[in-house]
C-alpha cells in the first residue's frame, strides 16, 4: 500500500526553493508535505502532493532532476505517544527507516501521519500488513488523485 | 657581470659558435630520428624531405612540427629513438584525453639534464656548499627528479623532501639550515604562510634563493614570496616531453628565462598559420631537441605563449631569452604544477555512461593551492533520492578523475541546463585563480 512521493534535486542556493514552490503554485499543485535533506551543496526536496503525475511533467518542464518513488503514509493520533508506538512496532518487526517526516492533517479519518521510507520496503510492508498497531494509509485516503 | 656560472664556456660561448654547434647537433638529431622513429620518417617522407637536406639552422623551418596528438597516436614508446637497452629512466605527464604522454631518456639524457639543472642552481647562486631541498614531487613527474640530479652535480646536499608535508618542510628548512627551495610558486607561498602560523619568521631561515616552476606565475607573486620567505626567486621552465625543469631560467638579473641553446632550440610561431615570427614578437613557443638520444623532438609545439630576445644579456650569457609564458594557445590548464586537459575529464564522463556530459571545471586558488572542482549536470539516470546516493555517485566519479588526472579534485553535481551551452566550443573552464 504506496503511495506516491516526488524528489527533486535541488542546489543548495539562496531563493532556489522559493523558485521552485513557485513553479507549483504557478501550476496549481497543491502540497500536502514537505521535507527537505540537505547537504552543503546540495538538498532532496521530497514532497507529497495532491496530483503527482502534474507535478512530475511540471517540475522536468522546468529542467529539473525529478523522481517518483514510493513510500507509506501511516496513520496517527495527534496525541504524545502515538509516533513511538509506530516506531516501537516498526523496530519489532526489525524493520530499518530510510526516512521519514510527520504532519497533521483536517482529515476526519486520522488527524495526523507519518510518511515512511523503509529498507526493503516491499518485504517490510507485507510484515505490516497484518499489524494491529499500523494503519498504513492509500494514496486517496492522504489525499493524492489517482495517477 | 657575475660569477655563477656552472660551465661557463659555453653559457658564454659566441653566437657563432653557438650556432655551429646548434648546426651539428640539428643534423645528427635528424639523422637520428630519421634512422630510428618510423613515425618521423614517414611524416619528413610525406615532406618530401631527408636528412640530408638540412644543412643549416635555417633549414630547420622546412621539418614538420611535433604535437601532443602525435605523441598520443605513439604512445608508449614509438618516439623513442633509441633502443630500450639504451633507456634508463621512463617519465610520464598526463596527456589531453588520459593517455600519459610517455619520455624516456638514456644516460646521456639524464647527464644532459643534469648539466642543465646545474647550470640553472649555479645560475641562481647555488654552490656545493648549498643544502638545496627539493620540494617538487618525485616521481613520474619530472620535477623532483629533475632538481635531484642537478643538485648532486654541483655537489650540493640535496634534501630529497618531495612535495608536501609542510610542516615537516619548514623543520628541515629551519633546523637543516637549507639554503635554496626548489619547488612550485603557489607552494612556496603557501610555505612561507604555513612558516608564520608555526610562529616563524623568515629570520629564522637561512634560504638565500628559490628556483620555483611548473606553472605560470606573477612579478606580485614573486614580490610575495621572496618577502616572506626572505630571499630571491627565479622562475624556472620546462616540460617532461621536451625534458623536464632546466630548458630555461632566469638569471640574476631577474628577466626573462635563458635557454639553454646548445641542447634547445626555440623558434616562434604563428599559433594559427604555423609561420615562423621574427624576434621579440610574441607567439607559441616550439623547441627542437637537439642533444637528446632517447626522446629527442622535432619542433614540438608546447602551446605556450612567449617571445624571444637575443639581445646580450648583462649576466654574460650569450644564450637567447625567452619571457615568462603567458598563457596557452590550447585549453590545458596547470593545477598544483600538473597539466589538466579539459578532454581528459571530458573522457571520464564519457566513459561513465550515464553521466551527463555537460560539465565545468573550475579553478580557485585558496591559501595559495589550486583547487579544482568539477561541476557536472544531475540527470535522471544517476538521480538518487538518497543523500547517500548522490554523494557516492560524486565519488565515485571523483576517484575516476583524480586517478585519470593524477591530482585531487573535487566534484559537485548541479541541476540539469544549469551549465551553459554555447554554440561553438563550450566554456569549460572557469579559472577565478588571480595569479
Amino acid at each position: 500500500m504506496f503511495i506516491k512521493q516526488i524528489s527533486v534535486f535541488i542546489e543548495n542556493k539562496p531563493g532556489r526553493l522559493a523558485e521552485v514552490t513557485k513553479y507549483l503554485a504557478d501550476a496549481g499543485i497543491n502540497i500536502l508535505a514537505i521535507s527537505m535533506a540537505d547537504t552543503t551543496d546540495f538538498g532532496i526536496l521530497r514532497l507529497i502532493v495532491e496530483d503527482p503525475g502534474k507535478t512530475d511533467v511540471t517540475l522536468k518542464a522546468h529542467s529539473l532532476a525529478v523522481k517518483t518513488t514510493d513510500v507509506i503514509a501511516v496513520a496517527m493520533e495527534n496525541r504524545p505517544g502515538s509516533l513511538a508506538g509506530i516506531l516501537a512496532e516498526l523496530s519489532n518487526h526489525e524493520i530499518g527507516i530510510e526516512y521519514m517526516y510527520a504532519f497533521t492533517t483536517r482529515n476526519t479519518d486520522h488527524d495526523s501521519m507519518v510518511i515512511l521510507r523503509l529498507n526493503n520496503q516491499e518485504d517490510a510492508v507485507k510484515k505490516l500488513e497484518n499489524s494491529q498497531k499500523i494503519r498504513m494509509l492509500t494514496s486517496e485516503m492522504v489525499g493524492q488523485i489517482r495517477g | 657581470m657575475d660569477n655563477n656560472f656552472w660551465n661557463p664556456s659555453v653559457e658564454r660561448m659566441s653566437r657563432d659558435e653557438l650556432h655551429a654547434v646548434q648546426t651539428r647537433r640539428l643534423k645528427e638529431t635528424v639523422e637520428r630520428v630519421y634512422s630510428n622513429v618510423p613515425y618521423y620518417r614517414d611524416k619528413m617522407q610525406r615532406k618530401g624531405i631527408l636528412p640530408g637536406d638540412i644543412k643549416t639552422l635555417e633549414d630547420l623551418e622546412s621539418l614538420p612540427f611535433t604535437t601532443k596528438q602525435d605523441l598520443r597516436e605513439t604512445y608508449p614508446f614509438d618516439m623513442f629513438a633509441a633502443p630500450m637497452e639504451s633507456i634508463i629512466r621512463i617519465h610520464a605527464s598526463s596527456g589531453t584525453t588520459g593517455k600519459q604522454t610517455v619520455t624516456g631518456y638514456t644516460r646521456r639524457d639524464i647527464d644532459m639534464w643534469a648539466e642543465c639543472m646545474a647550470r640553472c642552481l649555479t645560475m641562481a647562486g647555488a654552490t656545493r656548499a648549498s643544502k638545496i631541498q627539493v620540494g617538487y614531487g618525485y616521481g613520474l613527474f619530472t620535477g623532483g627528479l629533475g632538481a635531484h640530479y642537478g643538485a648532486e652535480l654541483i655537489g650540493a646536499a640535496v634534501i630529497p623532501a618531495s612535495a608536501g608535508n609542510t610542516m615537516r618542510q619548514i623543520t628541515m628548512m629551519k633546523d637543516f639550515g637549507t639554503n635554496f627551495l626548489c619547488c612550485t610558486p603557489s607552494y612556496a607561498l603557501y610555505l612561507g604562510e604555513a612558516l608564520g602560523e608555526a610562529g616563524f619568521t623568515k629570520d629564522d631561515l637561512q634560504i638565500v634563493g628559490g628556483i620555483f616552476g611548473a606553472e605560470p606565475w606573477s612579478e606580485n607573486m614573486r614580490k610575495e614570496i621572496e618577502d616572506i620567505l626572505g630571499l630571491r626567486a627565479y622562475d624556472i621552465y620546462g616540460l617532461s616531453e621536451v625534458m623536464g625543469p632546466a630548458v630555461s631560467q632566469e638569471c640574476c638579473r631577474q628577466d626573462k628565462l635563458h635557454v639553454w641553446e646548445d641542447f634547445f632550440i626555440p623558434e616562434i610561431i604563428d599559433p594559427v598559420t604555423c609561420e615562423v615570427l621574427p624576434g621579440k614578437t610574441q607567439g607559441e613557443l616550439v623547441f627542437t631537441t637537439i642533444y637528446k638520444e632517447g626522446f629527442p623532438l622535432i619542433r614540438y609545439r608546447t602551446r605556450d605563449i612567449s617571445s624571444l630576445c637575443y639581445d646580450e644579456c648583462g649576466c654574460g650569457r650569450t644564450h637567447a631569452r625567452m619571457t615568462k609564458p603567458d598563457g596557452r594557445s590550447d585549453d590545458m590548464l596547470i593545477i598544483r604544477g600538473v597539466n589538466v586537459f579539459p578532454s581528459q575529464v571530458e573522457s571520464v564522463l564519457l566513459e561513465e555512461g550515464n553521466v551527463s556530459p555537460h560539465y565545468r571545471i573550475i579553478v580557485d586558488r585558496k591559501n595559495n593551492l589550486d583547487a579544482m572542482t568539477v561541476e557536472i549536470e544531475m540527470s535522471e539516470n544517476i538521480f538518487s533520492d538518497h543523500v547517500k546516493g548522490i554523494e557516492a555517485t560524486e565519488s565515485n566519479i571523483r576517484k575516476k578523475i583524480e586517478s585519470v588526472l593524477g591530482i585531487s579534485c573535487g566534484v559537485r553535481l548541479v541541476e540539469p541546463k544549469t551549465i551553459a551551452r554555447s554554440e561553438g566550443k563550450a566554456k569549460r573552464v572557469i579559472d577565478n585563480r588571480k595569479i
